[in-house]
Order: structure tokens, then sequence, then C-alpha cells
């Protein structure tokens, strides 16, 4: 049966026909829908981990244990699981374990592009590369068969637009996984499983053959081929790029490449051979342009196509154009000069009613730095709010505002970290400040949700990924354990009480922590009566539109609310200066 | 069999997405091959957002190519005049005639062009445009959130495709207690767009 599924989703069912029963995530986009797929078929364990970290060793431990694994991940979440990556290579495994790794070129909602097929050659492990979502489904099964024949991870590499895009897949309706058989048998090696460096050194050479052997692996798999066709030109590509060439270039002669490392040396030589130019397209980094010309093939790359951002195949075109390796199309002209009209942007904003807005709002009135992190609240920096001024990887937040701290900066600072973010890499720097005898202010954005990629569980919200109901971690007295004794408790969008208890920390002498708590508001969809504008009273001073609240909106000679966006969450009724926004009477 | 290649251009949490799964399952059910391509995460935000639907014989890229879509599909009209880029002198601009100021405009910093403006620019790639009242048309249907599935109803007129074809996707692909109210929905856009 034919279904239009997305590479996310192909992935997971792919993993689950092959037998996975374990799976261990944190969500990152665009990687989110791996996991929450996976989660939704039977039989199986699907968790958000805290962090990438400890999903990665979940993963590795189901598949010590014997049983098949999959840990998903966005690129920059492998950065947090490269500790624990890396001595997986070394020990190995059992059963097999997939990593499913999406790439953001382009950054569509990262805060970099980093490419991620370094890490194949960087940590010594096979990487491949589905190009659709078909592809996506099949290469589940071979990762997995790779990875218990050379008894290694295996990563697949997926890209926003192989992630995010629908593709047609053959689905058998009533196939099933194999049963859950014998476990491969868990037997306590010393040897293998402790990475001391006795041990170690004994096994470096074991990943130095696997390698060598995965080399010749990739001279014979079908994920590598050539596909004949004119031989002016040889095209190399893989995944979506490889789409996009085929596209650009239908008459090439194409190396796809569905394996990324180690690369086909041979099949590369013998592909060079038979074609007069060689031209490797690829996003992000020169990977397989430099492995050609260490094998000293003339190549042309990054000299025509870019290394920075999202290709497509307009960009590629274009850029093959401008080399001449594409004659130039007539231009898709207007019939008719465009007119000159500006098309302002349309950034993303924080919702209506969100306790993001609340609390930003306070911390711009009073002045102070605030060292942010990652999340909805990011948005804080974008006008008219304007007020976080730092804003890294997650987990930076508290740590760097120690730092300046230490580092003597004369202004009143605080950090600003969400729930989800402090549960993921927030802990241990909240208490580096105790113990390093800190003295700063953690506000945690608390909207008990991980909103930013869609709303997720995590420890603070008392469920789990497959919904059972959990421990919900009390925030509260979590830091009040490590040993804060100054911790409030607030709602962010009541602007007076955080007011106040904003001022007493920042008094203080003392680390502490302020609980910012309100419900995202696009999650708890909470809706009361929109407040009124008395327009008699508006001075029209454009005070509440610096609180940047979408349904506020510049009219002739007032300011008005669009009620149909408007959640009634009062704030914009406390910031006007003239009392002209009123709440209605419930 | 003639490839189709569609611009869904709108505002973060205006449906873009689910109308971009329905116009790629009935093209699929049609007989095409098909692919979409679209942006999440920031999506819910109320950024511009915009969706790449491609019917043919065989797809390889998920991305339209500038200057290369048949239909761009404005769910908001300052969205649709953002994708300029995409049209030539054959495509067909479908346009909801509805506003979503965005946040410099609200802010009274940059103005929102006129009706008369927007169709202006995009008539000057020599395509057409056609306009609707598609919040309006789903308000009547029941909810002025399936503004999406109006235009989807007008489209399915130029297009083809058996209205049972459409009737069945939107039944697979909506939640089941607003079946009823899409379906409604996407006859009274099918109906609205032939005049
Ligand atoms: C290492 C890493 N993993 C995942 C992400 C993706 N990501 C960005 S923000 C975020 C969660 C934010 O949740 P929270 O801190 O609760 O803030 P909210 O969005 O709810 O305001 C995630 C998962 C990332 N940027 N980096
Ligand atoms: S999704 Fe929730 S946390 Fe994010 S901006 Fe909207 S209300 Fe705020
Ligand atoms: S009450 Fe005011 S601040 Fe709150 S959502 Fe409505 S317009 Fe925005």
């Amino acid at each position: 049966m034919k279904e239009l599924i997305t590479g996310n989703e192909a992935l997971a069912y792919g993993a689950y026909l092959s037998g996975v029963r374990v799976g261990a995530a944190y969500p990152g986009t665009p990687s989110t829908q791996i996991m929450e797929k996976f989660a939704s078929f039977p039989g199986v364990h699907a968790e958000w981990a805290p962090n990438e970290k400890v999903a990665m060793d979940v993963g590795i431990g189901a598949a010590f244990a014997g049983t098949r694994a999959l840990v998903s991940t966005k690129h920059v979440g492998l950065n947090v699981a490269a500790d624990s990556l890396f001595y997986a290579v070394y020990t190995g495994l059992n059963a097999g374990l997939l990593i499913a790794c999406a790439d953001d070129p382009g950054m569509h909602s990262s805060q970099n592009e980093q490419d991620n097929r370094n890490y194949a050659k960087f940590a010594k492990v096979p990487m491949i590369e589905p190009s659709d979502s078909e592809e996506a489904m099949q290469f589940a099964a071979t990762a997995l068969e790779m990875s218990e024949t050379f008894d290694t991870p295996v990563i697949i590499r997926f890209v926003t637009r192989t992630s995010h895009s629908s593709s047609v897949v053959d689905i058998d309706p009533d196939a099933l996984p194999p049963p859950a058989k014998e476990r491969k048998p868990y037997k306590r090696e010393i040897g293998k499983f402790v990475m001391v460096p006795g041990n170690a050194r004994r096994r470096h050479p074991v990943v130095e053959e696997r390698i060598s052997k995965l080399r010749e692996y990739a001279e014979s798999t079908p994920l590598n081929r050539i596909e004949p066709g004119n031989d002016d030109w040889g095209i190399v590509a893989s995944g979506a790029v490889y789409q996009y060439a085929r596209e650009v270039f239908p008459e090439a002669t194409f190396l796809r490449l569905g394996m990324v490392y180690p690369l086909p040396e041979k099949l590369i030589r013998e592909f060079a051979g038979r074609v007069k130019k060689v031209l490797v397209i690829e996003e992000l980094d020169p990977f397989f342009e430099e492995h050609l010309r260490l094998l000293g093939i003339q190549v042309i790359g990054k000299d025509v196509f870019p290394i920075v951002g999202e290709f497509s195949p307009s960009l590629i075109r274009q850029a093959a154009i401008k080399a001449g390796i594409l004659p130039a199309t007539a231009p898709v002209s207007a019939a008719t000069p465009a007119p000159e009209i500006s098309i302002p942007i349309r950034p993303p904003t924080l919702c209506p009613g969100c306790g993001h807005r609340g609390m930003f709002t306070v911390l711009k009135e009073a002045g102070v730095v605030v060292m942010g992190d990652i999340g909805c609240y990011t948005l804080g920096a974008a006008s008219p709010l304007e007020a976080l001024h730092f804003c890294g990887c997650m987990g930076a937040s508290i740590g760097v505002a120690h730092g300046m701290d230490k580092g003597g900066i004369p202004d009143r600072l605080v950090a600003v970290i969400g729930d989800s973010t402090l549960f993921h890499s927030g802990l241990h720097p909240l208490i580096n400040t105790l113990y390093n005898r800190g003295n700063t202010t953690t506000i945690i954005a608390d909207n008990s949700t991980t909103g930013m990629t869609g709303h997720q569980h995590h420890p603070g919200t008392g469920y789990t990924l497959q919904k059972q109901p959990t421990l919900k971690v009390d925030l509260e007295r979590m830091v009040r354990g490590f040993g804060f004794s100054k911790v409030d408790v607030c709602d962010p969008n009541e602007m007076d009480d955080f007011r106040k208890i904003l001022e007493d920390h920042l008094k203080g002498e003392e680390a502490s922590v302020i609980i910012a708590r309100r419900p995202c508001a696009l999650q708890s969809r909470e809706k009361r009566t929109p407040p009124r504008i008395d327009p008699e009273l508006c001075t029209n001073c454009g005070t509440c539109l610096d609180i940047g609240c979408s349904p506020l909106v510049q009219d002739e000679d007032c300011v008005s609310i669009n009620e149909a966006m408007c959640t009634g969450c009062g704030l914009c009724v406390q910031v006007c200066p003239a009392g002209a926004i009123t709440r209605e009477e419930e | 069999m003639k490839k189709i290649d569609y611009l869904l251009a709108g505002v973060g949490g205006q449906g873009t997405i689910l109308a971009s799964r329905i116009l790629a399952s009935a093209g699929l059910e049609m007989g095409y091959d098909v692919k979409t391509a679209e942006v999440h995460g920031m999506a819910q935000r109320g950024g511009s957002v915009e969706s790449h639907v491609r019917w043919g014989e065989k797809v390889h890229s998920p991305l339209v190519e500038h200057g290369m879509a048949d239909y761009l599909i404005g769910f908001e009209m300052l969205e649709a005049a953002r994708w300029l880029t995409y049209l030539n002198k054959n495509s067909v601009t479908l346009i909801n005639r509805f506003r979503i100021p965005p946040p410099l405009v609200n802010l009274g910093k940059a103005s929102y062009p006129s009706e008369k403006e927007i169709e202006n620019l995009l008539q000057s790639r020599g395509g057409t445009v056609k306009w609707l009242n598609a919040t309006d048309v789903a308000e009547d249907a029941g909810n002025p959130a399936m503004s999406g599935v109006v235009l989807l109803g007008a489209l399915s007129n130029l297009v083809g495709g058996d209205q049972e074809i459409w009737l069945q996707v939107i039944k697979r692909l909506v939640p089941a207690r607003f079946v009823d109210m899409n379906q409604k929905a996407f006859l009274a856009g099918r109906d609205a767009g032939r005049d």
C-alpha cells in the first residue's frame, strides 16, 4: 500500500519493523517526530531522556542487554552525547544500535549549522544517509544489520529536508516486527566493556580494523552506486542534495553515496575514471571533496557551491550557470517591472498570553543584563522586548552568568533558563554557582512543557513520552535540596509580584532562584474575556505596544485589540500608564 | 503526466501543514508521484511558513524551483506576496483576502500593502491572481481556521480529481470530530472558486 510519510516517520517505522524495542531521545527540531512516532508502536519502550547524553547511554545499555535500540537527536544533540558515542565505538555493543541524527542546514530552528558527517570520521563510526522516506525506512534495517555484523553503533544522517519531507513509501499493512525472540545473551566481558587504559589500548586496534572492513563493505554495498548517464559530468552527491542534483542534471552520470563514511575508494576511482569532469555537490562542509582530493582526483566543489546555508535545486542551478557548467536559461522575467513595495518581515513571536512576555517586560524595566538560554524564551531578544542578551547553547546561561559575575561585570545580572532546558543541562551549573560562592539569581521560566519543539513531556511534567503518569520533580524542593535558601515562586504575568521578588533577589548577596511559573499559553489554550481599550482615555503613547503582543494593533489614533487572537491574560492592562485598558467583569 | 508544483504560504498556526498533506495525498490518489517539504519548530510561533507540494510522473526534489510554481496558495495576503519569485507567466495565485498584520505593522513602523498593490505585484510576473474570501467562507462553514481547506476546495476545480477523492482524503487526515465541518468547508470553497 502506498503511503505518504515523512522521513522521520519512515525511519521510526523501519526501526520498529527491524525489531528495535527500546528508543531514547531528547526533542530537537528537525528530529523530534522520530521518537514520537516510534513511541506509538505496540510493545516498545520509548522515552524522553533529560538530554541527549542520557538518551545515548540508555540506547547503548539496551543494546548491551541484547535488545536492538534507537537513539535520535538533532545535530547539536550529538555534541552533548559525544562522550558516550565515543566510548561505544570502542566497547562495541551486543545487539544493534541505530543513532538517527538530523542536521539543520540553513538553521531553520538551530543555533548553528554544523555538519555532523565530521562526527563519523572523528568517532570512527559508520554513517549512512537516505535521500527520501522510502530509503529512510530501508536504511534502518540495513543500519541495524551493519551494527550487529561489525559490532558498532551506526549513524543515519538526516537533514531538515529529509526529516520533514514526505514522500511515497510502499507499506505492507500486515508487516510485523520479528517476534521478541531470545535476546542475545549479555556476557560480562571486562576486557571489552571496561574502558580503562589497559583495555582501551586493546580496543583501539579493533576499531581501526573494523573501519578497514567497513571500507571494504562500502565498495560492494548497494547503498553506493554509479548511475550511468552522459559522461561529460560525473556528479558525486548524497541525501537530499542527490535528489536536487538529479533534477538539475537529468542527463549526468552520478555516484550516489548512500554511505557517507567510510567512503568506497575503489568505486570512487572507477567513477572518476569514466567521466570527463567530477562535480561534488554537497551542503555545508567539503567532506567528500576533501576525500576525493586526497585520492588525487581533480574535482569542482566548493569553488562553485557555497559552504554556508541550505541548498535547493534553484541554488544548484544558479551556481552551475554562473560557473559555466550549465548554459544560461532565459530568466523567468517579470512581464511588467515588479512594483516597488516593501513586504515587512514576519519573525516568530511569543504567543499572546505567554508568561515569558511578563517576565521580560519586568526584566527590561529593571535594566538587568540577562544571560539567556534556548527555548521560546529566546524570543525575548526580539524587538520590541530586546531584553535577552545572550543565547549560546542549551544550559549555558547559568554558567556564563556566574562567569560574568566573577569576571567583575558591574551591571545587575540574572540567568534565565526554561524548565526543560534546566533538566537538560542547567542543574550542574546551578550547583556550581552555589559551590563556588556565586551570588547570581537564576530565573527558571517554568511553563511546564518543552514549548519550542512542540510541547514534549520532561521530568517536571508528571508524564512520560508514552503518556504514562510518573513522578513529577518538584522544582522548588529540588533547588532547596541543592542548598538554595532564597527561592521564590510566582506568576511572571502578575507583574507587581514578580517585580517585588526580583528586586528583593537582586539586593541579596547570595545565589538565589526565582521560579517564574505560568503554563504555556499555546498548550493550556486558556482564554478569558479580552480587555477593553477606552479610546477616550488612550493617549496613543504606545507603551502597551512595547510588550510585543500581536493582538495589540496601532490604529489611526489609538490602539485596539484583535479579540480573536487575545487570550485575555491582562498583561497589557498592567502596563498602560493611562489606565485606558481595563478588564471586563467576568 | 504533467508535473504540478504548488507553494502554500501562510502564517504559523494557519494550518499550512495540514493543507499540504491533504493536497499531496489527493495527488497520490490521482496516481501522481508526490513529495512535500515543510518546516516545523518555529512554525507555531506566528512566523512566515511555506510548504512545497509537488505532483509528477516521478518527483526527485521535494523543493519547488524559483519561477516554477504552477500554483501559489496564499493563506494570507502579505505571505502570498512574499513568494513572488516562485511565479512565472503561467502561474495561478489563489489568495485569501485576509490580513494578519506582522509585528512591525502593529507597532506602526511599517505599512501593510493595499490589496491593489499586492495584486499588481503578483501580476507583474504575468500570471493570474484569483481572490477568495476563504476565511469568511470557512467561518460560515463552522470555523474561520479552516480557510486552508476552503482554498483547497477552490483549487480542486483547477487541478482535477474527483470530488470524492478529495473528500475521502480529508476524512482520513482530519480528526474524526472535525471531518464533517472540513468537508463542508471544502465544498463551500469548491463552489466559491467557480465564480
Ligand atoms: C543540545 C540541544 N538539544 C535540543 C535542542 C532543541 N531545543 C531548543 S529549545 C528546546 C527546549 C526548550 O524548552 P524549555 O527550556 O522548557 O523552554 P520553552 O520553549 O518551553 O519556553 C529544545 C529541545 C537544542 N537546541 N540543543
Ligand atoms: S508555545 Fe508556549 S512558551 Fe512558547 S511562546 Fe507560545 S505560549 Fe510561550
Ligand atoms: S490581554 Fe493584552 S497582553 Fe494579554 S493576550 Fe490580550 S492583548 Fe495580549
